[in-house]
């Protein structure tokens, strides 16, 4: 026997006597569908922002911030502090910087690359400064990319005046700041201007994220320049000993470099944080948020899913005679199974096509009201296909019932 | 005949138990998830100052060049220079005024052994616990002589005061500061206007925990103390003295008590930049003034986060009644016959739709219990989140009683169509199939 193809006639003439509880199945899936799919696309944008590379040795670092020691002492301390910390079984590298990526203390200014830039042009490159002191290329893990990082000279000579920009003339900036001053071009040896400062790129380095992120604008979380600083020219500026160890390590490193830190400087407060728990704890709201979306997801999914199991079950429940005298007139089980799968589709297919509608006007408002991206197209068909698995799944159940009536039932009496 | 509807609805629902569960629980989720978020974006939107919010204003100048300034469009900066905060300050135009930054103070205990720790600051000058209405538990704040002879004193708050006294009056006690010993004139109650409107801008957080110390600004500028936010505009030769700086690192807030002292005080802040610009001090032509709602409005202080959960719930309770009208039309569809005999025996249509009607809100007032429980749930689930109101996120009496009001009319919505279906069935025809 050959199979005969669904026939969607009579399928779409029960529908239309049942109109309302089809209409409502259609829209329940299509704004099921709508809420997934852009609720799907806030999840992959939170895990791809929580995701952003950073080109530090971020398993092995330990940061402790010490504050509240004597500024005037600084330029002993600071290298006492360190010999201390590098003596720590398991350390491999220690220095001081004033601030680390994700630690949401910044420093930002604007530099340009003409002599007469000042901060405040408009066309000068907003970025965020960070201050190492000796070892502190190393000891972060930047990755050189081209030039050389700082020698003993400019670490040792460079210091703060009164100004908010150090006294020196070698800088060390991220991939992606080079591309914002000069696009397509090579930064090495070139100088950018913040009047009456000046300094030249000495090295370029793969990219480090500022101490805060821009969501929206992915590329100039990484609007980086390193700029070196010795610890008696540092005016109190850099408060972050970083030490680095192998992972394993880094948890005891961190309680020991805290301790041995308090221990030294007893009137200051010693804070140790490995920096894991620094990144982490930047994208702990972003992580929240993701796990809440997700669970609305699966939460309005379930609710969906069983919605259609119960109105098919009501619907094949009240067509238990049609079903028998089809049966009996010769239908087999899998026509009547198809028949449901079938009728199914059909309300899914107009769900999606209406739900689709609804996430891209609901993506349309979100752009103009939120700080959101167009949602690319494929997150369309994705929500609908899978509100469309999800139908089927769901209609499994009570069109396998549907198909178990036996053809007797037309010979009962209803 | 209410007490009968009840006992039919009571009926009807028993016969499916399955079903019943499952419009309840699904009601139950919906309702759970928009109340929990209404629950927080209400917390986060409120007023820090319900009493005085519509006295407070909040003037904003611009010292910046003209470069890359569009009339009309281009509003200005948040935080003021020190010169014009000061300006201000003195004119005595308002009823009261006061600039002020956040900044860290390290406190050293004077137990034997005990650490040192840092807590927040607020350098600012003396309207300010008067302006804001701040209570103090013991004591008071400082006067404007204290302000201009730099007088070591603080305010401390009660959790500090807690801390480092036992919580006794501590009044006229020494409090050692940044290596300095500062006396202590007042203690203020538990504090803690939500959002923290004084700080935003100022490099602290918007919402949590008030601050633990207040003390006179130009003592704490005095003592080196340094804001915590400072913006910058132009070349700057002497970073330590933010006094003469062009930068840009203190909120300014004015009480005002009429209307008509609100339009004076914008045409002397107009007037104060015309000078200004007359000085060449000034490019920039714009002023501004809001109100404290509309500061915060403008401020967009509620995270987007907040907003687009209460927006997602929303949508998700709306699938929800969705899916009950589904059920609940179902089920009234399945029943036509029983309706059909009631209205042969003489039940009129009103009493059908009754009848279904306290059906559907039977299934709310399910609903609203469960979903109270899971809006609960939800709150605990918030408070255990890294977010910096998270430790605020309680349910109150008028989002408990929202939510029945919720549930009844989501369910009732629900209930409409597959009443008015089921009342306007003809039992004619009913009977006869049977």
């Amino acid at each position: 026997m050959a199979i005969r193809p669904i026939e969607i006639r009579p399928i779409l003439a029960s529908l239309r006597k049942h109109r309302i509880p089809a209409m409502l199945i259609v829209l329940e899936i299509a704004l099921a569908c709508a809420v997934l799919s852009n609720a799907v696309f806030m999840i992959s944008k939170r895990v791809s922002d929580i995701r952003l590379p950073n080109a530090i040795d971020e398993q092995g670092l330990v940061a402790v911030s010490l504050r509240g020691t004597d500024q005037k002492l600084v330029g002993s301390d600071i290298p006492r502090n360190l010999a201390a910390l590098r003596s720590i079984p398991g350390v491999q590298q220690a220095a001081i910087t004033n601030s680390l990526p994700l630690s949401r203390n910044n420093w930002g200014w604007g530099f340009g690359v003409s002599p007469d830039a000042t901060l405040s042009r408009q066309k000068s490159v907003n970025v965020s400064l960070y201050f190492i002191g000796e070892g502190g290329a190393r000891t972060l893990g930047l990755k050189l990319l081209q030039g050389r990082f700082f020698n003993a000279d400019e670490l040792g000579d460079s210091k703060f005046g009164k100004a908010a920009l150090p006294e020196t003339h070698a800088v060390i900036m991220t991939r992606q700041a080079a591309q914002h001053f000069w696009p397509g071009q090579s930064a090495l040896g070139r100088t950018i201007y913040s009047r009456p400062f000046y300094y030249t790129v000495v090295g370029v380095v793969d990219n480090v994220l500022r101490p805060n992120v821009f969501t929206q604008n992915t590329e100039k979380s990484y609007d980086v320049l390193y700029f070196p600083m010795s610890a008696a020219g540092s005016m109190g500026a850099l408060s972050y000993y970083i030490v680095r160890g192998a992972p394993r390590d880094r948890d005891r490193i961190m309680r020991d470099a805290e301790q041995k830190l308090a221990e030294l400087n007893p009137g200051a407060v010693a804070k140790g944080e490995t920096y894991l728990s620094v990144r982490d704890k930047y994208f702990a709201d972003m992580s929240s948020m993701a796990w809440m979306l997700v669970l609305v997801c699966v939460v309005m999914l379930a609710v969906t899913a069983f919605g259609i199991v119960g109105l098919t079950s009501f619907w094949v429940g009240q067509r238990r005679r049609q079903i028998g005298i089809r049966r009996a007139v010769g239908a087999t089980r899998g026509q009547i199974l198809r028949y449901f799968q079938t009728e199914n589709f059909l309300l899914s297919a107009a769900g999606v096509l209406l739900g689709m509608a609804f996430a891209f006007a609901i993506n349309l408002y979100l752009m103009q009201h939120y700080e959101m991206d167009r949602m690319p197209w494929y997150y369309l068909p994705g929500g609908a296909i899978s509100l469309w698995l999800l139908g089927q799944l769901a209609v499994l159940g009570p069109a396998r019932r549907a198909a178990a009536v036996p053809p007797v039932v037309a010979t009962r009496s209803a | 005949m209410f007490a009968y509807y009840l006992d039919l609805a009571l009926r009807s629902l028993k016969r499916n138990r399955v079903l019943t569960v499952l419009m309840v629980l699904a009601l139950a989720l919906g309702i759970g998830a928009t109340i929990t978020t209404l629950t927080v974006l209400r917390l986060l939107s409120g007023d820090p100052l319900p009493q005085k919010s519509a006295q407070l204003f909040y003037p904003q100048i611009d010292p910046n060049t003209k470069d890359g300034y569009i009339e009309g469009q281009t509003r200005p900066d948040l935080l003021m220079t020190y010169p014009d905060a000061m300006n201000l300050l003195h004119a005595h135009r308002a009823t009261r005024q006061a600039a002020m930054a956040m900044t860290q103070a390290r406190i050293m205990p004077r137990q034997p052994n005990a650490h040192p720790f840092y807590s927040d600051a607020v350098m600012t000058t003396s309207d300010f616990f008067a302006m804001f209405d701040a209570p103090f538990q013991y004591g008071g704040g400082w006067t404007a002589s204290d302000d201009d002879s730099r007088a070591h004193l603080v305010v401390i708050a009660s959790f500090l005061n807690d801390k480092l006294f036992g919580g006794a009056n501590s009044v006229g006690r020494i409090i050692r500061m940044d290596d300095h010993d500062m006396r202590i004139v007042g203690v203020l109650k538990p504090w803690a206007p939500q959002p923290r409107f004084y700080a935003q801008g100022l490099g602290s957080r918007s919402y949590g925990d008030g601050d633990a110390l207040y003390l006179p600004l130009h003592t704490a500028r005095a003592l080196e103390m340094r804001p915590q936010d400072t913006e910058c505009y132009a070349e700057v030769p002497d970073m330590l003295n933010l006094e003469t700086a062009p930068c840009e690192w203190l909120g300014f807030w004015v009480e005002l008590d009429s209307s008509s002292a609100v339009s004076s005080y914008r045409q002397f802040l107009d007037g104060y930049v015309r000078q200004q610009i007359e000085l060449a001090r000034f490019q920039r032509p714009e002023s501004s003034m809001l109100d404290l709602m509309s500061f915060l409005r403008q401020q967009q202080v509620v995270p987007d986060d907040v907003r687009l959960q209460a927006g997602l719930a929303f949508g998700f309770l709306l699938i929800c009644v969705v899916n009950t009208v589904g059920l609940l039309l179902a089920k009234c569809l399945r029943r036509s016959r029983e309706i059909g005999v009631r209205r042969a025996l003489g039940a009129t249509r009103r009493e059908i739709f009754i009848q279904f009607m306290v059906e559907a809100g039977m299934v709310g007032l399910a609903g609203g219990v469960l979903g109270l429980l899971f809006a609960e749930l939800g709150l605990f689930g918030i408070r255990h989140q890294p977010a910096e109101y998270a430790g605020l996120a309680h349910l109150d009496v008028t989002m408990f009683l929202f939510t029945f009001v919720v549930a009844l009319v989501a369910s009732l919505i629900a209930g409409i169509l597959p009443a008015w279906r089921a009342c306007v069935l003809a039992p004619a025809p009913q009977l006869k199939a049977a």
